[in-house]
């Protein structure tokens, strides 16, 4: 385990560096991220100038969620590019020499890429959460800040676990399935906003088939001490973020399935 | 006219297209996608029109009909430098533009027209078919106001493809990457009304809005389309938009020029 993690710190070094030679077009993707998340919040911005209120959420609490989406995006985005190069690696046959490695695919995969202009999302999302968190009076007690790092980390987890399971369709399809697009971006866009104003079977869906809001959602109600609309309990906001390490968990268990239903394309 | 003179930019424009077109399965999964993206914003809008009772610019029927059209039309913003410019400029290939015997404005022009034009041909129509049918878009508010639309979608081409040509010659002086594009283009997304329907921003940010060019690529033909503009006022949407397109394609031409001078050529 603890030579995976060193494997694992070298691949990132590796990655790193090679990022670094080229500086500008690094500076220029970070800031490109940075504004591409940023005009998002520019929208919601505007949005409450006009409307005051979004069904008595108050615009900072609508930047908490944001917020804490962004950045628990940001970590799993940094390390999932690998999953979406999954088709091609099955299509030109190097997914092979990956395997003869006496590494498991999913470290290899991880650190195939540490995609740091994503660092934008991550200040952009951060600077959001900083400036809700300022302007709320939250209940800081040891409580809510262990939830508050438990839902970043799980929902980290989460989103890695989706990236996973676009990568174990490509097993079958032999192309990365820009499709399963809808699932990520899609349920990142949805997550700005809490998942109480949207229409009941979108909620059931992203809360029971794939468990989104258990990493945004929910936790966060507790953090802000507000009761769910929804009428969920306390005791379930404090335990949802582990459905999201559930999930992550349970998409492992997938790929192993489909890694063992792999057949190389033999060119 | 000679014929002959325009030869090369339409085979050239036509060729991208018919290539382009091969592309199906991307199609697809934009189709899919942008659905989902539709139906999120649209539920959230809802969301926010339920939070109030002051009368808005716009009400949520024209809210529904714009984002559905802006799903729609979406790959025709000038999201990125033509990808086979780019290629051209990475490994050098594009010394071998510089020798063509033709106007090369026009003919990077043409070639970006197609690169814009045909991949959204293919997910809009199905696309607005399915919104018309069952995700409560409007049909155009009249039949005039189908016409304006028409025009003014006709100057959205041609305004995002001078702004492509644009990005693309950047990429002559970043070498590396999408260059200054990455930067542009969510600016553009913004001011375009991708984000949120431009009425809806504050006052105070109405003019500015109205004077810069990137309204003609979504906002003004999305509300000719629902008669939110009247037909009256065409004529002034129309203008807006011919007018960036002469300044922006004299920019680019320029700007050409000027790359086409100090251009050093990559690769052996």
């Amino acid at each position: 385990m603890m030579n995976a993690f060193a494997l694992y710190i070298n691949y990132a070094t590796l990655s790193l560096r090679g990022q670094m030679q080229y500086r500008v077009s690094f500076i220029l993707g970070t800031l490109g991220q940075l504004l591409g998340t940023g005009v998002e919040f520019v929208g919601i911005l505007a949005l409450f100038d006009r409307f005051e209120s979004l069904s008595q959420w108050s615009l900072a609490e609508v930047a908490f969620f944001y917020g804490l989406v962004n950045v628990a995006f940001a970590f799993t985005d940094t390390v999932s590019r690998g999953f979406d190069h999954v088709g091609d690696l099955v299509r030109t046959g190097e997914f092979d020499r990956m395997l003869l490695r006496p590494r498991s695919t999913v470290l290899q995969l991880i650190g195939k890429e540490f995609t740091l202009k994503r660092l934008g999302r991550f200040l952009q999302g951060g600077g959001v959460l900083l400036w809700a968190t300022l302007y709320l009076d939250i209940d800081w007690s040891a409580a809510t800040i262990a939830l508050t790092i438990a839902t970043v980390f799980c929902g980290a987890c989460f989103f890695l676990g989706l990236f996973i399971n676009i990568g174990t369709v490509s097993f079958w399809t032999t192309e990365t399935l820009e499709l399963m697009n809808v699932l990520t971006y899609g349920g990142i866009e949805a997550s700005k906003y809490p998942l109480s104003i949207y229409r009941s079977w979108f909620r059931k869906f992203f809360t029971m088939v794939i468990p989104m809001g258990c990493v945004t959602y929910f936790p966060v109600l507790a953090i802000l001490g507000r009761s769910d609309p929804l009428g969920t309990s306390l005791a379930f906001q404090y335990v949802a973020p582990l459905f999201g390490l559930l999930y992550f968990m349970l998409s492992l268990f997938i790929w192993r399935f489909g890694l063992r239903h792999y057949r190389s394309t033999g060119s | 006219m000679n014929p002959s003179f325009i030869l090369p930019y339409t085979a050239v424009l036509s060729a991208r297209f018919r290539m382009l077109l091969q592309y199906r399965a991307a199609a697809l999964a934009g189709f899919v996608t942008q659905i989902g993206w539709g139906a999120i914003r649209i539920m959230a809008m809802e969301a926010f029109y339920r939070s109030t009772t002051d009368p808005q610019p716009m009400n949520l029927a024209e809210v529904v009909t714009y984002v559905w059209l802006g799903q729609a039309l979406l790959g025709l913003l000038p999201w990125n430098p033509d990808t086979e410019i780019r290629n051209m400029v990475r490994s050098g290939t594009v010394a071998y533009e510089l020798v063509r015997p033709v106007n090369l404005y026009a003919y990077w022009f043409s070639r970006s027209l197609a690169f814009r034009i045909a991949p959204t041909l293919m997910r809009s129509i199905p696309l607005a078919i399915l919104a018309l049918l069952f995700f409560g878009m409007q049909p155009p508010a009249s039949p005039e106001s189908l016409l304006v639309w028409l025009a003014a979608t006709g100057g959205a081409v041609l305004l995002t493809t001078a702004l492509t040509v644009i990005l693309s010659i950047t990429l002559m002086w970043t070498i590396s990457g999408e260059g200054v594009a990455i930067l542009a283009a969510p600016i553009i997304y913004l001011l375009a009304g991708m984000v949120i329907p431009l009425p809806l921003f504050p006052e105070w940010a109405q003019f500015i809005l109205e004077m810069l060019p990137f309204r003609g690529l979504c906002d003004a033909p999305f509300r000719l389309y629902m008669g939110h503009i009247p037909v009256a006022e065409a004529w002034a949407v129309l203008l807006h938009q011919w007018i960036w397109i002469s300044v922006l394609v004299g920019l680019g031409a320029w700007m050409l020029s000027r790359a086409k001078r100090r251009l050093v050529v990559q690769g052996g």
